[in-house]
């Protein structure tokens, strides 16, 4: 199942990643709405077509799939609140779906201490959701500490974007 | 028996202005892996009183394909502990000794003689004896066989004598290290010997790794890889290649170390709740709880006679150093200052716990003295992480930053010796140093 599932969920990242640019005929990206989204992701068996498609909709909050953190800290802000309860309801609704919550650090410090720290995120994400309804089976919480920056530079800006919990859903991992 | 007596280690911060520099690695022949490879190491600090020696060329050198006796003057060098008389091309055959007296005159303290007898096999002999010219006495003598390809090799086991011999401490020229190349979104797991030369990559990811930890006979590593899109252990055998997964439980999987014995690992395992301490066999069998604590436990490591396991955990409040039984127990805490120290790492004599502590914002490499309790810090850089003792505690490597990009180090445990290993165009981190090869 994860295999079929994996090339058509890509396909449909990428689409919406680069929803910015031009491809390589010079057509806009974002003409083809729902080109990506649609690709044979419906024909997989077990899994809704619709709940697929609400996941890389970039008007739907489910295609949102990251919270943050303040410094040295392991509560999920007010902000993040309706991503976490818009993702538990879909668990709740799709129990087929599996999710793996990745925990990332800023770059400072002992990169095994900071793997325990994204761990800590990584759980509040678990704590929330369950508590919302999701299943303990449809969720398994990890770390990448420090290791998967989104941003770079050595800056609080940057360091800020690097604390934070992600959602994959099965087919993306 | 010693015969440098200013080389104890004492923990006396000695700082060394970067007053010379020597680029040593540039003339040196390399087998390179990969583009930008090669790790180059630059001496950045020395002993304040080094050991003037004689290193001539060997006798019949001329017939290698590649040299010997410098392989051997380089590692001195780079120890810091020694300074070089040159007295030219020169050949001083083993069959004869040297005349002592005139090696004195030129200011050497200790003079090698060496020659190579080629063999009927293509193979040589390499015989060589070592004097004091101060007292007049041959200190040793010892013969090596090698293919001549194998020059690198033996050079480092005849500075590796030669080191023994004038300090008293076992040398670690001819081991090893382990350390993580980054060059773009590619992650490279290399081996190189410890001169930084004949590297060669034991696995190449699109994701990264972290985390090496040497078996103690030298042949295998664990480590954590992401290559799953989560943290899982491996067991890697560095001849064949063959990977093993020893840890991939529900949650996160990482920390690994070996038992001195080499029969077991202790592990950080997520998947009974928070980052805590598990001891499980090499095979991955018989995974057991070491420790619970309400909160992190991490980075464990064991003393060098199998009796405790060194850890950071933060259930004081903040990341500090606890010790615990291998057997199970309680933990008694082994770091008191300052509000940040992680990754205890334990010299082999078991003597010297060396670690990261935060001071002023920096993080920096520091020892303790598990005797005194007292703590040193040994360098002044402010990112360093994953410190790592050579096989004789007398050098700590460990991964820093300069320019924004991560480099190795290493320091001597008394902080006067400093050296830099970097990879042009790549990051380097996550240095483990290897064991003595039997």
């Amino acid at each position: 199942m994860k295999k079929l599932l994996l090339p058509a969920l890509l396909s449909a990242l990428l689409a919406a990643c680069s929803s910015t640019g031009t491809d390589a005929t010079g057509a806009k990206v974002e003409d083809r709405t729902g080109a990506g989204a649609g690709v044979a992701t419906v024909t997989t068996p077990g899994m809704s077509g619709s709940g697929i498609a609400a996941l890389t909709d970039p008007n739907n909050i489910l295609s949102k799939r990251s919270v943050y953190f303040d410094y040295d800290s392991f509560v999920i802000k007010s902000e993040g609140k309706a991503l976490i309860e818009a993702h538990a309801r879909f668990l709740v609704q799709n129990p087929q779906m599996k999710v793996l919550l990745q925990g990332n650090t800023d770059e400072r410090g002992s990169r095994e201490y900071n793997l325990a720290l994204g761990q800590k995120r990584a759980d509040a994400v678990r704590q929330a959701l369950s508590l919302l309804g999701a299943k303990e089976s449809q969720i398994e919480s990890v770390s990448l500490g420090e290791e998967k920056p989104r941003c770079t530079d050595a800056s609080e800006a940057c360091y800020a974007q690097n604390r934070r919990g992600d959602i994959l859903y099965s087919g993306e991992f | 028996m010693a015969i440098i007596d200013n080389i104890v280690v004492h923990h006396v911060m000695t700082k060394i202005l970067a007053s010379f520099r020597m680029l040593l690695a540039g003339a040196l022949a390399c087998i390179a892996f990969g583009a930008h490879a090669q790790l180059s190491i630059e001496i950045t600090g020395a002993g304040a009183s080094r050991f003037p020696v004689i290193i001539p060329v060997f006798e019949n050198e001329s017939s290698l394909p590649r040299g010997i006796s410098d392989v051997v003057r380089a590692d001195l060098e780079r120890s810091g502990l020694f300074s070089l008389v040159d007295i030219g091309p020169l050949p001083l055959p083993e069959s004869r000794v040297p005349d002592l007296a005139a090696m004195r005159g030129r200011g050497a303290d200790a003079v090698l003689s060496a020659s190579l007898l080629p063999q009927s096999d293509g193979r040589y002999e390499v015989r060589f004896r070592l004097f004091d010219t101060q007292k007049q006495v041959e200190l040793g003598a010892m013969s090596l066989r090698m293919a001549p390809a194998q020059n690198r090799l033996t050079g480092h086991r005849i500075a590796d004598f030669v080191y023994e011999k004038l300090t008293g401490l076992p040398g670690y020229f001819a081991t090893r290290i382990a350390y993580v190349v980054k060059s773009g979104a590619r992650y490279e797991l290399q081996i190189a010997d410890a001169d930084g030369m004949n590297a060669q990559a034991a696995l190449v990811s699109r994701e990264p790794i972290i985390s090496p930890a040497w078996s103690p006979n030298g042949q295998r590593l664990a480590y954590v890889s992401f290559e799953a899109k989560k943290p899982i252990i491996y067991i890697h055998t560095l001849a064949t290649g063959q990977r093993q997964v020893v840890a991939n439980f529900k949650g996160s999987n990482s920390a690994p170390t070996w038992s001195p014995d080499g029969g077991q690992l202790a592990v950080v395992l997520t998947k009974d709740g928070q980052s805590q301490l598990y001891v499980l066999n090499a095979d991955g069998s018989g995974v057991h709880r070491l420790a619970s604590s309400a909160g992190i436990d991490t980075e464990p490591a064991w003393s060098p006679d199998g009796q405790w396991i060194y850890f950071t955990s933060d259930r004081g409040g903040s990341p500090q150093i606890y010790r615990i039984p291998a057997s199970g127990g309680n933990a008694q805490r082994v770091t008191f200052e300052g509000s940040y120290n992680v990754t205890p790492r334990p010299s082999a004599d078991g003597k010297l716990l060396a670690f990261i502590t935060r001071s002023n914002g920096k993080f920096q490499v520091a020892v303790n003295d598990l005797a005194s309790r007292q703590t040193t810090i040994l360098t002044d850089s402010a990112r360093d992480e994953s410190p790592s003792f050579a096989p004789n505690g007398r050098m700590i490597l460990y991964a820093t930053e300069t320019g924004g990009r991560g480099v190795l180090a290493a320091v001597s445990s008394d902080g006067r010796v400093k050296q830099r290993l970097s990879v042009q165009a790549a990051d380097v981190r996550e240095p483990a140093w290897g064991p003595l090869q039997r």
